[in-house]
């Protein structure tokens, strides 16, 4: 390991190896080996077990379940992220600090509160419960329930990317476009989206990352049906608690690959962004 | 002209053989913790049975967890078509919230519970802390594992039992029972919110002396952990752990299912599937398949609640309600 | 902030004010502020002194307790760590930097159920790390010092993330007067670099504080539920609901909620701070 100390020429070397070494000995214990730790596990007994776990439809539906959850959470949350920071960077308007304070709150609050404030409105002896019921409307424990509570969770994080980009890079040019008749569909499809595709890619990644591994949230108001209502994070605790613990690796490997996946393409897109 | 006619013929075939896929059942089961395998054995072969008898095609899903707690989801809405809880008062709240009639004990036999359980206790290999009896679990230097009794309907059981053991040493003195319990309540170092948790809790992270859950996880755990070597004690008193079993009929009727929730609840009075919960180790009425079983099942003096507790609604207003006789004797809950 | 005029002139120019207003309105209050309204309205049910009597009951306390001392534990871990990892990103070169910068985004882009179960297995008993730790009498399972590291682990990349930004733009002026003087490395980055960061690793720490109170996922596995002893608040709420007790789980929400909310506020002042700090 090659230390260079950028900014300190005249310094002794051993500071910057020393930092380092820390910096690197910490990281490999608390970040890198729960990872690795993960695939050794699921792959502990060999890979046909790994194939079976992961075959097993219980563990394929509830596969299915966290892409279909993020196939509609995150589309969602791009379009109401565009909305916010189209409204908050664009215009002067009362309350705007108050807005972005708003956009916020899911972003510090514990997805246990958000699961318990939708059973709260949702559940049949909450305050939507008598009329959910009446109209024949199953919210909780079921995929609605699943969606919307991830939409919660997950609301700030496209938002979040866009937003100062948006403040940052001003609006000189769309008001141009404006001057020049262009309707405000291709003002945001020629002018705002080119500008903004990198941040708004990179809030989509993070929104899907989180999408797919929210847990506390969701345990609250998915009923917990093996093979119906299960996500991916709720059935890595399911097997877990079938006595399976490798076919729970497993299971969690497939959500540590999608989060590397995740890492991979955010690397790139920085490198874009940057660029 | 020859063409049209196979063309037909494949259409009429093809529509025969998509018939019988339309006639499509699916029931949900709300269950307790540790019913996971138990469901797993059964449910294939009642939905067999189902497809021979019927024709139709039929899917159960499963739902485990605390049976409170899956009590508590369905009030709120978890659409369960068919609950086998094991505890009664989990189904009485769900007759209070008008989801079945209170009536649910005269609907099956045997008070609506088609097998039977006991508290019971696992503990480790060559029992190096020679555990017993209930009176062992007080013990300073006995660590035992059971689930909370707020959240979990098998740690209630626990619960009762050592208070019905208490209660039968101490010639009934209910304020020496009540010691009792507490000492036994206080040497738990964890309380998980369900049986299974608890028995991770004993089995993957070991920890404590001693695991104490239905005879029916005991026997499960002791066989598939055959190679840390635990064994079975059973106590000298426990407590009739009844297994209740209702349909949902507001949930049945809504969605149609009465028919083959009903028919899947009596078919666990068959010796069929009473041979497949003795095999894993639930006690069963049926005579002949407990004779076959019946080295699994050691002997064991069985107190009812009713006998001890004068019922389950005695037993929620003097143990459960808030600030009653658990609250007081679960300290460090 | 030169372009901080434009949107006022831009007011009535561009179009889609109406719309983007609208839907993010009526996004906020049917996905957020709706289900807090009514958690807040659950609250306001019990009515005070029942309010007061479930959120200052000993296990209540207990778990508020636990939360927070594992939570500072885990921003104090944090601050230092995430500091180190930020200054030797931006300030020296070696092989395998690119690839321990990406590292850093791996707890916030691993599922938390996903980390609990991994940290759970790896330093308990017999687990790679807890196989060697427990020897030396250290348990770190089912003890406040899991739930410190669960914690700890799911808010590594807040310090790091907000501090190497500013680290990054940083003038090398000062720095090399300083040294021009004769003061000791030391001495330069107490007196000159740190003072320049501070809001920016305040609002990290902030943030990263925040994150820890509300986590749950990563917990469970890692903590053991033992009330009074390691059973985080959260937690708390979640087994409350469980045991029918709504009006426990709401106020214990509602506390929780409250400190989510004074926490914001608190790092986006410190965020501003920071911002004019940089002079940006």
């Amino acid at each position: 390991m090659q230390a260079v100390g950028v900014m300190a020429p005249g310094q002794s070397a051993w500071v910057p190896r020393l930092l380092i070494g820390v910096a690197v000995g910490l990281t490999l214990l608390i970040v890198v080996a729960p990872l690795v730790y993960i695939f050794a596990r699921a792959f502990g007994e060999g890979w046909q077990v790994y194939a079976a776990n992961l075959m097993h439809p219980a563990t394929r539906n509830a596969i299915w379940l966290t892409t279909i959850t993020a196939l509609i959470v995150v589309p969602v949350n791009i379009a109401f992220g565009i909305a916010a920071a189209w409204a908050v960077a664009r215009f002067r308007f009362p309350g705007r600090g108050l807005l972005v304070t708003a956009i916020e709150i899911p972003f510090s609050i514990s997805p246990i509160i958000a699961g318990i404030c939708y059973l709260l409105l949702y559940g049949r002896q909450g305050l939507l419960g008598p009329w959910l019921q009446a109209n024949d409307l199953q919210v909780m424990f079921a995929l609605p329930g699943i969606v919307l509570v991830t939409m919660f969770v997950t609301a700030p994080f496209v938002a979040r990317e866009v937003l100062p980009l948006m403040q940052a890079q001003g609006s000189e040019q769309e008001t141009a476009a404006v001057t020049l008749g262009a309707s405000g569909w291709q003002i945001f499809t020629r002018v705002t989206l080119p500008n903004i595709r990198w941040a708004l890619l990179y809030g989509a990644v993070l929104c899907t990352a989180r999408a797919v591994g929210e847990f506390g949230g969701v345990s609250v108001v998915s009923g917990n049906i093996r093979g119906q209502t299960n996500t991916l994070p709720l059935h890595v605790e399911l097997l877990f608690n079938d006595l399976n613990a490798t076919g729970a690796f497993a299971a969690a490997s497939v959500l540590t690959l999608l989060a590397l996946v995740a890492l991979v393409v955010k690397a790139v897109l920085e490198g874009r962004r940057a660029a | 002209m020859k063409n049209g006619l196979i063309r037909a013929a494949v259409l009429a075939a093809s529509l025969g053989a998509a018939a019988p896929v339309a006639a499509q059942d699916s029931l949900l089961n709300v269950s307790y913790d540790i019913s996971r395998e138990l469901f797993e054995a059964l449910n294939p072969v009642f939905a067999a049975k189902w497809k021979a008898d019927t024709g139709r095609d039929l899917t159960i899903d499963q739902s485990h967890g605390g049976s409170s707690r899956q009590a508590r989801a369905i009030l709120e809405g978890l659409a369960a078509d068919v609950v086998t809880f094991n505890q009664e008062t989990d189904i009485d709240v769900l007759a209070e919230g008008g989801l079945l009639a209170a009536d649910w004990r005269e609907k099956l036999p045997n008070g609506a519970s088609p097998y039977y359980s006991l508290p019971a206790f696992l503990v480790r290999a060559g029992n190096p802390k020679n555990i017993q009896d209930w009176s062992d679990l007080a013990r300073e230097d006995v660590a035992p594992i059971f689930p909370n009794p707020k959240t979990s309907g098998n740690a209630r059981y626990t619960y009762l039992a050592a208070y019905a053991y208490g209660l039968e040493q101490n010639g009934g003195d209910h304020a020496k029972a009540q010691e009792f319990v507490k000492a036994i309540l206080s040497s738990v170092p964890v309380f998980d919110t369900g049986g299974r948790a608890a028995t991770q809790t004993f089995a993957e992270r070991e920890l404590g002396d001693v695991l104490v859950t239905f005879e029916a996880e005991t026997g499960g755990i002791a066989k598939e952990y055959a190679d840390k070597g635990f064994e079975r004690i059973t106590p000298s008193l426990s407590l009739f752990a009844a297994f209740p079993a209702a349909v949902v009929t507001a949930n049945a009727e809504k969605k149609g299912s009465t028919e083959v929730a009903t028919a899947y609840l009596e078919w666990l009075y068959t010796p069929e599937a009473q041979d497949i919960l003795a095999q894993n180790f639930y006690r069963v009425n049926d005579a002949e398949v407990s004779a076959k079983y019946a080295a699994d099942f050691p002997e064991v003096r069985l107190v009812t609640v009713d006998e001890v507790f004068g019922g389950w609604d005695a037993i929620r207003k003097d143990h459960l309600a808030d600030g009653a006789i658990l609250d007081q004797v679960f300290v460090n809950q | 902030m030169t372009t901080a005029a434009a949107p006022v002139r831009a007011k009535r120019v561009l179009p889609g004010f109406t719309l983007s207003l609208g839907t993010t309105l009526l996004y906020l209050t049917v996905i957020i502020l709706i289900p807090v309204l009514a958690l807040v309205l659950k609250g306001a049910e019990i009515g005070p002194a029942r309010f007061w009597a479930i959120v200052s009951s000993p296990r209540a306390v207990a778990a508020f307790q636990v939360t927070l001392i594992a939570a500072a534990i885990a921003t104090a871990f944090n601050a230092i760590y995430g500091l180190l990892m930020a200054w030797v990103l931006v300030r020296y070169e070696f092989f395998g930097k690119r690839v321990l910068d990406a590292l850093m985004d791996v707890p916030f882009a691993l599922p938390t159920a996903v980390a609990g179960l991994s940290l759970t297995a790896l330093f308990s008993a017999n687990g790679w790390i807890g196989a060697w730790l427990e020897p030396q009498g250290i348990s770190i399972v089912y003890t406040i010092w899991g739930i410190a590291l669960a914690m700890a682990f799911t808010s590594v990349p807040f310090v790091v993330r907000t501090v190497q930004p500013v680290l990054e733009d940083l003038d090398p002026g000062y720095e090399q007067a300083a040294r021009t003087l004769g003061a000791s490395e030391l001495a330069i980055f107490t007196r000159v670099v740190f003072p320049q960061i501070l809001p920016a690793w305040l609002a990290g720490c902030t943030i990263a504080f925040a994150r820890s109170l509300g986590e749950f996922g990563a917990i469970v596995f890692i903590a053991g539920n033992l009330p009074f002893k390691t059973e985080i608040a959260a937690l708390l709420a979640f087994i409350r609901l469980e045991e029918f007790d709504y009006n426990g789980a709401a106020a214990i929400a509602l506390v929780l909620l409250f400190f989510a909310l004074v926490l914001l506020l608190v790092s986006n002042r410190l965020q501003a701070w920071a911002a004019r700090h940089r002079g940006v």
